[in-house]
């Protein structure tokens, strides 16, 4: 796929809760065609202690309205600065890079389950939506330290059954998304997931011993995002591969994780 | 406009812009982003003799202005490059510079003797400066009798344009700049990246998996622009400048502190079209001051 580097016009950006924003962005030319998993590199200007582009998966594309959407946690001084961002400003963007989870072709409709943890839940909105929209029914399974945490559920709700997660019980089932009843209850052809590392590690065990395919999108510290430093590598029965250009989105057959 | 050409031993490069190994891949990876015949050539990533898988991640660290690296050169060996690379970038229109790597002065005469025989690649540039590497790399760089040995093993070897990178973790870089000229180098490259580390307070750990690794970035940019200007005065052989260029500013800086030509690095990351602004940003400012050609501006430090 063909890559950009373009500046991109700030449409809104919605401060969710202290420690995550939605960033609306537009451009005058239509969006291409970007992909489920894929992300952009996002370029933080005037930031102290940052200089590279920020990795954000692509949240949401909204074709109606030519709007790229990125779910954003603040995390240092370069999602801080993202976070910052007025209504009109401009930001810098490579894109759309990486490459994509896979839609399978042989499923029953509903059988997809998407599982996602913390601001991990971003792509996941990309890809249910695309699913929906192949005549796929995803199921989402949302999980998150506290209420607080659960980010878009009534964006999730439009493309399916939301089932959730927190730690502290106050929302959905007490526990981790591992623990919740509907993976007793169904069986699932498909399994993706995307949030933090032990939380993905724990879903890929899940999904290897119940044997069930399982894709995972990697955060892995990146500098160029295009395949060129070879810094955001991960060590697969293939070798150390780019994770910005052969992932993000992996399959569990081909990591090297102990689970 | 005025004349951007220069040459570096028998290279003839149409301006002195050029990208730097381990921050432009292959060349492939930026064509969506610009042309590469605008440049004035283009270092591939480091290739050794044999297979390399590299070091484990973590292998990047952001530190302000700049960032770590310990990537520990890897790379699919000089014969799958020959076979699955090279019939690709020969097709570029401008000095494709494979940067040879190594261990041991064999790997190193290996490596060269093959990159020798590839037509369409006009220079090598010999990486005596990796600080990633366990054995070799910034070993053979950062003493004169090692620097020296390998530099004449290569020679004998490789008959087109030799480029030494030089490594900045040496008491005095001219020292090393002398030697390497003494064994026939056409020019010298520099600096490559100062080793560094990070620590992540929180987890009481090192960051990067190695510990250390290549501090680059435009941090690094004063220092650079000293050993350039140092090396410049000290050798009679070309010398390409490098280290944190970000703009053209910097450019012209690192020419007028003794560059023939310049390589641009970490800041590809950032911007990938940044060398083709720094081709155009130069033609300005030479026009700007008056001058006809680059060449006048080299080590053209006023008195």
């Amino acid at each position: 796929m063909k890559k950009y580097a373009s500046d991109w016009k700030v449409v809104e950006n919605i401060r969710l809760h202290s420690n995550y924003c939605l960033l609306k962005l537009s451009m005058d030319a239509v969006i291409p065609e970007m992909l489920p998993g894929q992300f952009v590199q996002v370029r933080v200007d005037g930031s102290q202690t940052t200089f590279l582009r920020r990795p954000i998966s692509v949240n949401y594309i909204d074709r109606n309205k030519n709007e790229l959407w990125l779910l954003i946690q603040l995390v240092g001084d370069g999602t801080r600065n993202l976070a910052k961002l007025q209504i009109g400003e401009t930001v810098n963007l490579l894109y759309p890079l990486g490459n994509s989870f896979s839609i399978p072709k042989t499923i029953n409709d509903d059988n997809v389950l998407l599982i996602g943890g913390g601001v991990g839940v971003a792509p996941l909105l990309y890809l249910g939506s695309q699913l929906t929209s192949q005549g796929y029914n995803p199921t989402f399974l949302l999980g998150a330290r506290s209420r607080k945490d659960l980010l878009l559920l009534e964006e999730f709700q439009k493309y399916g059954e939301v089932f959730v997660t927190t730690e502290d019980g106050k929302s959905g089932e007490k526990g981790y998304v591992t623990n919740h009843s509907i993976l007793k209850k169904k069986h699932y052809d498909f399994i993706y997931t995307c949030g933090p590392s032990p939380m993905m590690h724990a879903v890929a065990a899940y999904a290897k011993q119940s044997g069930i395919p399982c894709e995972v999108s990697l955060e892995n510290l990146m500098a160029c995002g295009i395949g060129a430093c070879l810094c955001c590598v991960e060590n697969t029965t293939e070798g150390h591969i780019c994770v910005c250009t052969e992932g993000p989105v992996i399959n569990i057959e081909k990591l090297k994780w102990q689970i | 406009m005025a004349n951007l050409k220069v040459s570096i031993g028998n290279l003839s490069l149409k301006n002195p812009v050029m990208t730097a190994s381990g921050t432009f891949g292959y060349g492939t990876e930026f064509l969506d982003f610009m042309d590469l015949s605008c440049i004035g050539g283009v270092f591939m990533k480091g290739t050794t003799a044999t297979h390399r898988e590299g070091n484990f991640y973590p292998r990047m660290a952001e530190t302000p202005s700049g960032m770590l690296n310990a990537v520990g050169l890897q790379n699919k060996g000089v014969d799958y490059f020959i076979s699955h690379i090279y019939p690709e970038v020969r097709k570029y229109d401008t000095n494709m510079i494979v940067n040879v790597s190594g261990s041991t002065i064999e790997e190193y005469i290996n490596c060269s003797e093959k990159i020798n025989e590839l037509e369409d690649i006009p220079a090598i540039e010999l990486n005596i400066s990796c600080p990633n590497v366990k054995q070799g790399g910034m070993a053979f760089g950062t003493n004169c009798q090692s620097a020296s040995q390998v530099v004449k093993a290569v020679r004998n070897v490789y008959r087109k344009t030799l480029i030494v990178k030089l490594s900045p973790n040496v008491t005095d870089i001219t020292e090393i700049a002398r030697t390497v000229e003494a064994e026939g180098a056409d020019a010298v490259s520099l600096i490559n990246t100062l080793v560094g580390m990070a620590i992540d307070a929180e987890k009481r750990r090192p960051v990067l998996s190695t510990v250390t690794g290549g501090l680059s970035g435009p941090c690094v940019k004063p220092i650079a622009l000293r050993m350039v200007y140092q090396t410049h005065k000290s050798v009679r052989i070309p010398v390409i400048g490098m280290g944190g260029i970000s703009n053209v500013t910097d450019a012209i800086e690192f020419i007028l502190a003794g560059s023939t030509a310049i390589q641009i690095g970490t800041y590809n990351f950032i911007d990938p079209a940044i060398s083709v602004k720094v081709v155009d940003g130069i033609n300005e400012y030479l026009d700007r001051h008056g001058f006809n050609s680059v060449e006048e501006i080299i080590g053209g430090l006023e008195k």
